[in-house]
């Protein structure tokens, strides 16, 4: 019990109020990361609306293997990161640094797949510029959107396995209770960076590959 | 010093004050402690400002004449990119929230701090980072495409140092949006026992509502930043028309955050008036329910009208008619909260300190730029005047007329509960006058100049404007002297100040109720809230010039501070 | 210059804008007045030491106060948008037969095309009381032609063409200034707009330079260029036929119906790929480094110079306004025409 008070920080009066002071935080947070990413998405559609066939043809060079292993391996994170929540709330210390890692493990191993999917692009010569491989013109905005939002979204998952590893490491060196309300916070980060892949996964990979 | 400001100066190191604990630059540096941080925001704006300022003093001066006297056109494009820029980012939107809404909110709800205090120093350090790269910008040579940003000019054309500047308002957005989940975390979770919603201060409902728009405007911005950034430096086409691209689109996400930014800027502002005008009218503010629903209202709409800088960019006809129709609505209820101050001074006991003055000056230029604003939401109106120098008086109008003069309100009103010094008042009060009457010289002139067809951004002129022009200069002078006044008095009550007792002015509010300056917990014991805010009118006849007598306020069920 | 050549109304909507203009500072100035005088004169009255009477209103009195002062408010703001609005939709009926003048800009610069074939710098010539449409288009970053005695400016885009249209009633020599910042030299990007009475620009047209009106100048682009390969009626390849087509309705492949407007016919030849017609390949190769604006200028004003019958050859330029669609606003969007 002195494990969990030791939870409480200032100002909060007590831990109940704590522990929903971050909900309330980082759900705020996710609102104004929905607005960033929905600017993004914006941008998408209003092209994509006046592009369709340009979009069609550029979307058909996305490596649909490599996204759809991301999208199994993010889903699949999420399990992993939501059996470490109920764990937490159990106090159930092994499961929840377990979980925290495999979370870890299949955050990371996004990355390297994604890395592998950036290499393959470039192989394709698909870096809008002189030497494009594709027609008409508009094909470069396809692959624009694309380098920025999946390159917006890997930085986030990076920083999300930073956050996720810090955390784990504290938890697991004792510097903060299992029960810490700050398990939900990073939770719900890593849940939303998960969704915003499961929202650009049709928008990138799926454009009239039906 | 004499024995008697050594004296005063050991109270000031008394552990029991917020300055007290801790007197290394590193404890400044680590502090999680809310009013610490306030004041970091403070001096890092106040530098700011005199950037900015001095951006714009070199641009006035050049302005004297038409064919210019001593800058490049490119070295005078830079300079009002950097105002622009400066101006508000690095010094308008953080102003009030950041230092005044850092330092009071948790005080006025009877917190001992904001709801995440590592998060609140990290969007200081945000700030500062952000700063870095502007910084960085400035001293490489400086940015030329204006402080809008607009595309192709900044992806594809200008020479300046646009991925810095656009990478520093990158970086200070994300602390705008810190400061915001904060400041809600904070008035949803930490109000004392017995505060409702409706017997919050509007202060604190001007915190609220500010970090509303601060959290949810602002991602756009960024993206808008991050995507001129990745077409500039590394070739992506988001908006080159070559590839099909949209130069307006980026106009639509730019604008989408920077028409709310305006109301980031005067919403904190207003709420700083709505706390002056009651304590030095020793009246309740009049109709505090609407005052309520409106700095609600003008949050909400506001979303709704970015369009009415768009009427001549190629928008359809119906799209501006929607935007201006959204664009005068959005006035009414900035109109509301002006009639509801002035009829706060209906029947009151008016003194007039040197917030008073200021927060009444605030009333009159905020009229008057408001006011602008409905020539503007009007279209064939816009068609003629935008671009030229009566926006560019509109806008300064309610930004520097308005936000800075309510910052200064604000600066004087809670300088003792800050520092625990009075400032010279007379000193104050010349400032005041100063800054009303350089502020007017400034800008009246660029209204007629600017409806006679005069266009902004521009660093040579036809002759015609010269009069014009030079007035405007005069008056920028002038403001200048007023500006840095405060600095010097301030800086003097620091060490020379009159002692300031617990509620020098004998204020409502919870902030009073504690010592000037407050205790590091803000209070020893929270305090239970029972009373309306401003119950000013029980107050009527009690004098306020003594500040060393403990006030006789109809004090909290179980006593506070 | 002087201030008149700035501040003159030069046509009957810049008459009605300053008409609005006048309206609207009378009612500020009282709206200002006031609040200064309630201010002033509460400060007065109220002032601490004053014997004036104080003590709270009643409740009721309060409310009933704010609820009408807000409806108040809310019915001034909406006539002023009302009345602003309708002064403005009347300008939006352009005429059929505007007389239209090519207008390119760059940094920093303007090129103007007149429809007989002559091309100024810095300058457009017109003649008064013949409505005329700016058609305009930047070559590289967003410029936008302010002509203050008009009361109006449009915002001139790169990779699309923007539109300003007016009347001018007052013969004389106007302003002309870049007012969207567009980089180091904005603030000298400026010039004069002439207005002559009608024999005198005639007089002023003819003594220009020898030069084919833009349509036959148009017709030689389009053969230099090579597109009667595709495009003639008697060619092997499948391509839609040009004549008439301006101002047509012409149906795409997905389905869409797009009238061809200048902005279609420019699209066609930039980005032949972004609307297919329905029936045909998208084979048509883009001609964006093969053409300069001033080429699309004259190809598209030979284009509309084609009439429906595959025999005709150019006609003079007829500077008809569009087929169809709603009339038109200056900076006004087509109507159904692609970005």
């Amino acid at each position: 019990m002195s494990d969990a008070a030791s939870a409480l920080r200032e100002p909060w009066p007590d831990l109940d109020r704590q522990r929903d002071g971050v909900s309330v935080g980082i759900w705020l947070f996710i609102a104004s990361e929905v607005l960033f990413f929905g600017a993004l998405f914006l941008g998408y559609a209003v092209y994509r609306a006046l592009y369709p066939e340009a979009f069609r043809i550029a979307g058909a060079e996305t490596e649909v293997f490599y996204g759809s292993v991301n999208l199994l391996l993010l889903l699949t994170s999420s399990v992993t990161m939501t059996i470490a929540v109920d764990a937490s709330r159990h106090g159930m210390r092994r499961t929840v640094i377990a979980c925290l890692a495999l979370t870890i493990l299949l955050g990371a191993a996004f990355l390297m797949f994604k890395g592998l999917e950036y290499s393959a692009d470039i192989a394709k010569g698909l870096l809008p510029g002189a030497h494009f491989p594709l027609q008409p013109p508009q094909t470069q905005l396809f692959w624009g959107l694309y380098w920025v939002m999946t390159g917006v979204h890997a930085i986030h998952l990076a920083i999300g396995i930073a956050i996720v590893g810090a955390f784990a490491v504290m938890l697991w060196r004792r510097l903060l209770p299992i029960e810490s309300p700050a398990m939900l916070g990073v939770a719900t980060y890593w849940h939303f960076v998960d969704t915003v892949w499961i929202i650009l996964f049709p928008l990138l990979y799926l454009v009239d590959r039906s | 010093m004499t024995d008697a400001a050594i004296a005063d100066a050991a109270v000031d190191r008394e552990p029991a004050s917020y300055l007290g604990a801790g007197h290394t630059l590193l404890s400044w540096l680590t502090t999680t402690d809310h009013k610490r941080i306030a004041i970091l925001y403070a001096v890092s704006i106040t530098l700011f400002f005199f950037i900015g300022g001095i951006a714009i003093g070199l641009v006035r001066l050049e302005l004297m004449t038409p064919h210019g006297l001593f800058l490049t056109s490119d070295a005078y494009n830079r300079l009002f990119s950097l105002h622009g820029i400066i101006m508000v980012w690095f010094f308008l939107v953080p102003s009030i929230p950041a230092t005044m809404g850092n330092f009071l909110l948790p005080l006025m709800i009877g917190a001992h701090d904001v709801a995440f205090p590592r998060l609140n120093l990290f969007s200081w350090y945000l700030y500062v980072f952000g700063a870095a790269f502007t910084v960085y910008a400035l001293i490489s040579g400086g940015v030329d495409t204006g402080w809008t940003f607009y595309t192709p000019l900044s992806t594809n054309y200008a020479t300046g140092y646009v991925v810095a500047a656009a990478a520093g308002v990158f970086v200070v957005g994300f602390s705008s949006i810190a400061t915001g989940v904060n400041f809600i975390a904070t008035a949803h979770m930490l109000r004392a026992p017995g505060l409702t919603w409706f017997r919050l201060p509007l202060f604190v409902w001007a915190m609220y509502t500010v970090s509303m728009v601060m959290v949810l405007a602002t991602p756009v911005l960024a993206m808008s930043l991050l995507l001129v950034i990745a077409e500039r430096a590394f070739g992506l086409p988001i908006f080159d028309a070559a590839r099909g691209g949209d130069p307006v689109l980026f106009q639509h996400l730019f604008w989408f955050y920077s028409h709310p930014a305006v109301y980031i800027m005067i919403l904190p502002a207003m709420g700083v008036v709505s706390e002056v005008i009651p304590c030095f009218a020793r009246r309740t503010i009049f109709g505090y329910a609407f005052m309520v629903y409106a700095l609600i209202a003008i949050a909400v709409v506001g979303f709704m009208v970015w369009g009415h800088h768009m009427f001549v960019a190629g928008q359809s006809p119906l799209a501006n008619l929607v935007f201006s129709f959204l664009s005068f609505i959005v006035a009414v209820p900035s109109a509301i909260k002006v009639f509801n101050w002035t009829a706060t001074l209906h029947r009151a006991e008016i003194t007039f300190e040197a917030p008073m003055l200021y927060a009444l000056g605030f009333v009159g230029l905020f009229t008057i730029g408001g006011l602008t604003g409905l020539f503007l939401a009007s279209v064939p109106i816009d068609i003629h005047a935008t671009d030229t120098y009566f926006v560019i008086a509109h806008f300064h109008f309610v930004m520097v007329g308005g936000t800075v003069s309510a910052y200064m309100a604000g600066l004087h009103f809670w300088w003792p509960k800050v520092t625990g010094r009075m400032y010279s008042e007379a000193w104050a009060r010349f400032a005041a006058i100063t800054t009303f009457l350089g502020f007017n010289a400034t800008f009246l002139p660029q209204f007629v100049m600017g409806w006679n067809g005069m266009p902004r951004r521009y660093h040579y002129y036809p002759d015609v404007f010269q009069a014009w022009h030079v007035m405007s200069s005069v008056g920028a002078l002038i403001l200048a002297v007023a500006y840095v006044l405060p600095l010097i008095y301030f800086g003097w009550s620091l060490i020379y100040g009159r002692r300031a007792g617990a509620n020098p002015w004998n204020a409502t509010g919870l902030e009073w109720q504690t010592s000037s300056p407050p205790p590091k917990e803000n209070f020893h014991r929270i305090p239970r809230v029972d009373v309306e805010p401003y119950a000013y009118d029980a107050f009527v006849h009690l004098p306020m010039a003594d500040n060393r007598t403990p006030p006789s306020l109809p004090s909290p069920a179980s006593g506070g501070g | 210059m002087t201030i008149d050549s700035f501040m003159t109304a030069a046509s009957d909507y810049a008459n009605a804008v300053d008409g609005t203009f006048w309206v609207l500072v009378v009612i500020s100035s009282l709206i200002t007045l006031l609040v200064a005088a309630l201010i002033a004169g509460f400060s007065l009255r109220y002032r601490r030491g004053s014997t004036a009477r104080r003590g709270p209103l009643s409740e009721r009195f309060g409310r009933d106060v704010e609820i009408g002062w807000t409806v108040a408010t809310l019915f001034l703001f909406l006539f002023i948008f009302w009345w602003a609005a309708s002064n403005q939709l009347s300008a939006l009926n352009v005429p059929a037969h505007a007389m239209e003048i090519h207008v390119v800009a760059k940094q920093w610069m303007w090129r103007v095309q007149q429809p007989g074939g002559a091309r100024e710098i810095n300058e457009i010539h017109v003649p008064e009381n013949v409505p005329i449409r700016l058609v305009m288009t930047s070559e590289d970053v967003i410029h936008d032609l302010f002509l203050p005695t008009m009361r109006l400016k449009q915002d001139v885009l790169p990779g699309r063409y923007t539109y300003l249209s007016f009347t001018p009633t007052k013969t004389g020599v106007f302003h002309l200034t870049c007012a969207e910042y567009c980089g180091t030299d904005h603030s000298v990007m400026a010039g004069r707009l002439v207005v002559m009475t009608a024999p005198d620009y005639a007089r002023w047209t003819n003594a220009q330079p020898e030069a084919d009106d833009l349509a036959h100048q148009g017709e030689a682009v389009f053969s230099a260029l090579g597109c009667s390969g595709c495009h003639a009626p008697t060619s092997s390849i499948h391509a839609p036929d040009l004549h008439g087509l301006y101002g047509r309705a012409v149906p795409l492949a997905d389905g869409r119906m797009v009238t061809a407007d200048e902005a279609y016919l420019r699209d066609s030849i930039l980005l032949p790929a972004k609307d297919i017609v329905a029936g045909y390949a998208p084979i048509m190769p883009s001609f964006r480094s093969a053409v300069t604006e001033d080429d699309l200028v004259k190809l598209i004003a030979y284009l509309k110079s084609l009439s429906s019958s595959p025999d005709a050859g150019v006609s003079p330029a007829s500077g008809k306004e569009r087929a169809g669609g709603t009339p038109a606003l200056p900076g006004d969007r087509r109507m159904g025409a692609p970005q």
